[in-house]
């Protein structure tokens, strides 16, 4: 049953992972406001409808 | 600081959106046509129209095209809002975009043409699981890139399941696709039995988990608070959550395997992670409908509301379900029947399906910049899809309850009371409402599609739209003279999670062939690798997808060992690339075919494949009768005896090039048999080589009980 190891492996690496980001989180200070952000994603600044077409904005990311 | 002016790209949104609708359609028309076809068995026309080749077209079309397009959909429009950027590359989106549908065009193609590896939820052969991996590198490509040049620091809880989606998808295809190829075609997973088994469900669960789920519930935390223009619940709730479920979800796997040849503390192992998972899932079910604490009566009134309500609803009765059917008890009655079904409709077409549906009805007119065209076809849509879920969910519980219970029943005589055909022809009626349902529920799409239709053609794309935003302080200035790779070294979370997909397939490619073929020795000696005939048979078994309908699994139960025989061992199944046991038994299981009161003559076989309700009267499986006209294809034996010899069964140096005489031989043997039996068919057809294989399984063990005696 060694597919077994390899599996719980891989899922120790990938868990691992999460855990890593999670203590990245944590010391980027992610979570040191919980409140606010779920307020300001609902906010959208509305900027007057404009027309700019594709490759306008190919020019201006160049 | 100096605002930035930007702006959002709407354009591949748009076409996400289009292409989700296009497959959601094709995807759940194929679902109510094999439906239909489990009531009506002539509705199996040709061979690539047959149920078996089918399902998988049904089940990965609702999967990865609808449901793969609506996370794509949602993704790309709520990523650049939260990162407050445009998406990282307008070309790496057009090739996400392009890339994925024709990955969806080739398993449309290669399916009913009977290219599967078999693996559920994974069928698409070697090249196409080739491509898979390099779109979804494309897509976690554009996503981190878009991630890292973001102008807001905090990454909304959505991104993170995003993110964990995009990790946790690659590592799982990448270990369940490990196959050899053998022609362009046709590959064999590396793994053999219960180790395939292993892995595949492994997968499967997690595929559950981090395609249908984790992707939505990120989704369901930007769009349902914007549809409310409420902030959700609990953020903090949100996050406690995010992090449990991902920890928890990995291990819960082995409760597909419950009462299989899976040792038992695996089982045990996931059955406990499985019970645990309610906590986190719940969580997020509660976060989302408490969200609305308050505005309930908005509810009424707000159509979009109204399915993001049935969708969080849905999600919070399968994740009941999930862990409640992961109790071995219960598990040993859901099993094999529709309950699983059913249980599994609920997710997919009450959570997944209702959010698609509530996000797209919110999304197209803000990006078309108009209104809804009708909300009362709106209304119209909700309700039926509704019912549609209701008349489809429990026609498929009841199905389940009593199937499962006429195949325990027993006589008072001690005998099995009801034979498997009866459970069959019985579960007709049900099978009949199921249809009703999803009818009900592709009208409601339909509907859907027109109102969309209406809303595009009054409005008109804003394929760029303009946005504002200052942007994020650097954190690091660049010294003179730095080398490139200062870059990914200041990137440490990316640098890691790219290195850690590099480091698994690296690892896996050196590892899992030596590891995996060597732990393959057979421990019951008198279970031999199959006969160049009976492989091949074995292949047109895979081909025309007979476990969608056949388990080659026996419990131990005495209700399944009366039925069926010998309950099945681990080493049993050791040179089985890949693995057979199903997980349906919409047709009896098939793991003792070939043996004890199960065995029928090759002229049965013969007769029934033809034309399998002339044998058994009522019978729903398809006929097979471009058996006995195609040709077996030969061609591919010595290809095949020589991989299956790299995988690690033992056939003997040189025996690919007897291989097609031995072939041969058996098959005039048993065309032979058949015209004793008056039918005659020359050794030469498809059919021979598939009797063949099902006259063999099973027998190895019961020669050695025999030698025993």
């Amino acid at each position: 049953m060694s597919a077994l190891f390899i599996l719980i492996g891989v899922s120790i690496v990938v868990a691992g992972s999460f855990l890593a980001a999670f203590l990245w989180s944590v010391k980027n200070g992610q979570y040191d406001d919980d409140y606010t952000p779920s307020v300001r994603m609902l906010f959208e600044d509305k900027i007057p409808a404009e027309t700019i077409t594709t490759t306008e904005i190919k020019i201006q990311n160049k | 600081m100096q605002v930035e002016k930007f702006y959002y790209d709407n354009k591949t949104v748009k076409n996400f959106a289009y292409a989700t609708i296009l497959w959601g359609v094709v995807g759940m028309l194929a679902g109510l046509w094999v439906s239909l076809q489990l009531i009506f068995p002539s509705l199996n026309i040709t061979q690539y129209g047959s149920f078996g080749r089918l399902r998988p077209l049904h089940t990965n079309a609702v999967i990865f095209a609808f449901v793969g397009n609506g996370i794509f959909m949602g993704v790309y429009y709520s990523l650049q809002r939260l990162c407050k950027a445009r998406m990282f590359s307008d070309k790496l989106s057009a090739i996400h975009f392009w890339g994925w549908q024709l990955i969806i065009v080739a398993a449309a193609i290669t399916l009913p043409m009977g290219i599967t590896t078999s693996k559920e939820y994974a069928e698409l052969e070697w090249p196409i699981d080739i491509a898979i991996t390099v779109m979804w590198v494309v897509f976690g490509w554009n996503m981190f890139g878009t991630i890292l040049k973001r102008r807001e620091k905090h990454l909304y809880v959505a991104i993170w399941f995003y993110i964990a989606t995009f990790v946790t998808v690659a590592v799982l295809h990448i270990v369940n696709s490990f196959e050899l190829p053998v022609t362009l075609f046709k590959s064999y997973s590396w793994y053999a039995g219960v180790q395939d088994a292993l892995v595949q469900w492994w997968y499967g669960h997690n595929a559950v988990a981090f395609f249908l789920t984790t992707p939505y519930l990120g989704l369901m935390y930007y769009f349902m608070p914007k549809a409310a223009n409420r902030p959700v619940y609990s953020y903090k709730l949100s996050i406690i959550h995010f992090w449990a479920l991902i920890f928890l979800y990995i291990w819960a796997g082995p409760h597909h395997l419950l009462y299989t040849a899976l040792p038992n503390w695996a089982q045990s192992l996931g059955v406990v992670f499985s019970v645990m998972l309610i906590f986190p899932s719940w969580g997020g079910m509660i976060n989302g409908l408490l969200t609305l604490r308050g505005a309930w009566d908005r509810v009424r009134d707000d159509v979009i509301l109204k399915f993001m309500v049935v969708a969080v609803t849905a999600y919070g009765m399968a994740t009941f379900e999930g862990p409640m059917l992961s109790l071995k008890s219960v598990n040993a009655v859901a099993h094999f029947t529709d309950w699983i079904i059913a249980h599994v409709h609920v997710g997919a077409l009450g959570w997944n399906g209702m959010l698609t549906f509530g996000i797209l009805y919110w999304l197209i007119p803000r990006i078309f910049n108009t209104n809804l065209y009708s909300k009362k076809l709106a209304n119209n849509h909700f309700w039926l899809g509704t019912l549609g879920i209701i008349f489809y969910a429990v026609p498929m519980y009841w199905a389940g309850f009593t199937q499962s219970s006429m195949w325990k029943q027993f006589t008072e005589a001690g005998q099995l009371k009801y034979a498997f055909l009866e459970t069959v022809t019985y579960m007709k009626p049900f099978y009949a409402m199921r249809s009703l349902g999803g009818t009900l529920y592709l009208v409601g799409v339909l509907f859907m599609v027109y109102n969309i239709y209406k809303t595009v053609r009054a409005g008109k794309l804003v394929a760029n739209e303009a946005a504002e935003a200052a942007p994020l302080q650097k954190e690091y200035v660049k010294h003179a003279g730095e080398h490139w790779h200062r870059v990914i070294e200041r990137r440490p979370v990316q640098l890691m999670i790219f290195s850690l997909i590099v480091i698994l397939i690296g690892g896996a490619i050196e590892m899992i062939p030596t590891f995996l073929i060597k732990s393959n020795i057979p421990t019951i000696s008198s279970v031999k690798p199959y006969t160049p005939l009976e492989l091949q048979g074995r292949d047109i078994y895979v081909r025309e997808g007979c476990y969608t309908c056949h388990s080659q699994m026996v419990r131990p139960f005495r209700s399944e060992t009366e039925r069926y025989g010998e309950y099945s061992k681990a080493g049993e199944f050791v040179y089985d690339h890949p693995f057979q046991w199903g997980s349906k038994r919409t047709g009896p299981d098939l793991a003792r075919e070939g043996t004890g009161n199960l065995k029928k003559s090759d002229g049965w076989h013969f007769r029934h494949l033809r034309e399998p309700s002339s044998m058994s009267e009522g019978s729903i499986m398809p006929a097979y009768s471009f058996m006995l006209e195609q040709n077996l294809d030969t061609s591919t034996t010595v290809a095949k005896i020589n991989a299956m010899r790299t995988l690690g069964v033992p056939y003997e140096k040189g025996y690919e090039n007897i291989a097609n005489r031995e072939l041969m031989t058996q098959a005039k043997e048993i065309s032979m048999l058949l015209n004793n039996d008056s039918i005659r068919i020359s050794p030469n057809k498809e059919v021979i080589a598939l009797i063949s294989y099902l006259q063999r399984l099973g027998t190895d063990i019961s020669k050695n009980a025999n030698a025993q005696k």
